[in-house]
């Protein structure tokens, strides 16, 4: 366990770019309440952006197109769908169509149980445009090769990050059994949940093999992805954005195809998320893990 | 109101070196001569694919290109005209339209899409989002400090992102030229169908000079030596489409024909055969680069 936070990791690859590779970090409200949840610093190249959703994603795109690896910052994911189109119809296209790269980190914030429109986690819609590498780390490690993944690379980079992970120091380990009854496979903040859900479920006698997923695309079908899997012969991607159309269902199929062993999903349900509780459609915590994971080993 | 003189100094073309105003005639010729032969080979089926004409608007960037050619560029859809002018490689933009890989985008991106980094020109095309390019436009002048030409049209002047990054540009004081081709339609619906302002007076409003222009291309010349060290700034030149949106198809004739306007002046500037001997050479080399026979060469790749 390391002594610097998700939040401080940020802050620090930040700094760095932004004063050593004269950068630009583009965003709304960057510096107004506490700089994105402090993982912005006060530094040299801090573009506040008006409050101009599309043309403020075109303008990271344009400066991206200049070779400068801009950051660019929308705080809530939500807001992707409009800022997204810059992204998505020209960052992500501009090197399979002319040759010519046009890398922007684009760092999406997510939240939990606030609402409506600051709820979201959309990763599951940028994996599903060519051109994107989408990634989402949760631990300072894991942000510190996603960034060095961004710097080797000349891609658009999708880095959906979870508020829920920003005080974190803790990195997350795969824990492998050799006679485990189901292989869980976690995503964004679910990942948070899996010990608690090891320790419940081990109550009840059932021994879970827990894997970390953080690369989302290009999905790699890695050996620590499937040995565990032919061993417990049973599998569930466990998400944090809706699981229609979502990661978690892309990649079950791409695991059960590779390991011709079953693989279910378990994501958010197809309703908006709501304000309050009832109603609110959470990520999977883990109550509702274990409940999948019943249900799967009682059939 | 919008007209082929309007805001037209009287005498302007005789305030121009001779060899300027060639200059300018000849680049329009090689936009003209390079789509009339694009034109019979869309027809003729050698070509398959979308063709958005510049005919009828070459005296814009004709006129910019001798001027600010050191400018980072980007355009819109109907480019052809600043490829062509700013010393986009003409056999590259014919071979992207045949699909070859020694095309602009390896035959990948077509006429809507272009882009060129050779020869000292950075020219940046949009991918189908009217007007996408002037965020950018201004995303790179605020990385680079650069001047930057951005070229849209009198649709993309009413997206909203347009008006925003006009906006920033304007807060930020960054070196933007936004050049408005206004043909006055959408597809084919006219602006007064669409909006009761004028971009000018946004562009005003966000304290940049501005100015509606007929795309006279000495008046275009004079209007940017003006702006040029003052950016951002915004020109709003009225031009006629002479082809459809996209195709070779014409509806009713222009309002006017600023390629045979402009010849006419410098005929009676007194350089009738200068002219004849530009026009004669630009097409016979773009009728070289159409030939038929050489068409089929290339298609066998």
């Amino acid at each position: 366990m390391g002594q610097e936070t998700v939040a401080e990791t940020i802050k620090a690859i930040t700094r760095k770019h932004l004063e050593e590779n004269n950068s630009l970090l583009l965003g709304q409200c960057i510096s107004a309440v506490g700089w994105v949840n402090g993982t912005v610093p006060d530094c040299q190249g801090i573009i506040e952006l008006p409050m101009t959703d599309i043309a403020g994603a075109g303008i990271a795109v344009g400066a991206a197109m200049m070779g400068i690896r801009p950051i660019f910052v929308v705080r809530f994911q939500d807001f992707m769908t409009l800022n997204g189109s810059p992204f998505i119809n020209y960052a992500a296209k501009s090197k399979e169509l002319h040759g010519r790269s046009t890398p922007v980190f684009i760092r999406a914030l997510a939240s939990e149980g606030i609402g409506p429109v600051h709820s979201g986690v959309l990763h599951s819609m940028f994996m599903h445009f060519p051109g994107f590498l989408v990634c989402s780390p949760m631990t300072p490690k894991e942000y510190k090769n996603v960034w060095q993944v961004f710097m080797e690379k000349d891609d658009p980079v999708f880095v959906s990050e979870h508020r829920l992970s920003f005080q974190s120091t803790e990195e997350l380990l795969d824990v492998m059994h050799e006679h485990a009854d189901i292989t869980l496979y976690a995503i964004s903040a679910s990942r948070f949940q899996l010990a608690e859900v090891a320790n419940e479920l081990g109550k009840e006698g059932i021994t879970c093999n827990i894997v970390h997923i953080v690369w989302l695309k290009p999905f790699d079908i890695l050996d620590r992805y499937l040995e565990p899997l032919t061993r417990s012969k049973r599998g569930l991607i466990i998400d944090a954005s809706f699981e229609i159309c979502g990661a978690a269902r892309s990649i079950a199929y791409e695991l059960e195809q590779a390991s011709g062993y079953p693989v279910k999903a378990l994501g958010l349900q197809d309703n908006t998320k709501c304000l309050c509780p009832p109603f609110q459609n959470k990520f999977p915590d883990a109550k509702k893990i274990c409940e999948s994971v019943r249900k799967i080993l009682s059939t | 109101m919008r007209n082929q003189n309007y805001n037209v100094p009287s005498g302007i073309s005789s305030q121009f070196s001779v060899n300027l105003s060639l200059e300018i005639f000849k680049k329009m010729c090689l936009v003209r001569y390079f789509e009339l032969g694009l034109i019979d080979a869309i027809k003729e089926k050698q070509v398959n694919y979308q063709a958005y004409l510049s005919t009828g608007q070459e005296a814009i960037a004709a006129a910019l290109a001798t001027e600010i050619r050191d400018y980072l560029v980007f355009t819109q859809h109907r480019a052809h005209d600043v490829y062509l002018t700013f010393g986009g490689n003409p056999k590259m933009l014919r071979d992207e339209f045949l699909g070859l890989p020694t095309g602009t985008s390896q035959g990948k991106a077509g006429s809507n899409c272009l882009q060129f980094h050779q020869n000292g020109l950075v020219m940046f095309g949009h991918h189908g989002f009217i007007g996408e390019n002037v965020p950018q436009a201004v995303g790179a002048a605020l990385a680079t400090k650069k001047k930057t030409v951005c070229f849209f049209g009198d649709g993309a002047a009413e997206e909203d992102y347009v008006f925003s990054a006009m906006g920033f540009a304007a807060t930020h004081k960054l070196p933007v030229y936004f050049v408005c081709i206004d043909n006055d339609l959408s597809i084919l619906t006219p602006t007064k169908v669409r909006r009761s302002w004028k971009i000018t007076d946004i562009a005003k409003a966000f304290g940049m000079p501005a100015i509606d222009i007929a795309d006279d291309p000495w008046t275009i010349l004079h209007q940017t030596q003006e702006l040029n060290n003052n950016l951002p700034a915004l020109i709003n030149c009225y031009v006629c489409r002479a082809h459809w949106h996209v195709g070779v198809g014409v509806d009713d004739p222009p309002e006017w024909d600023r390629y045979q306007l402009v010849k006419n002046e410098l005929i009676s500037l007194g350089h009738e055969h200068s002219i004849s001997d530009i026009e004669k050479q630009v097409r016979q080399s773009m009728e070289t680069l159409w030939d038929k026979k050489l068409l089929l060469k290339p298609l066998k790749q």
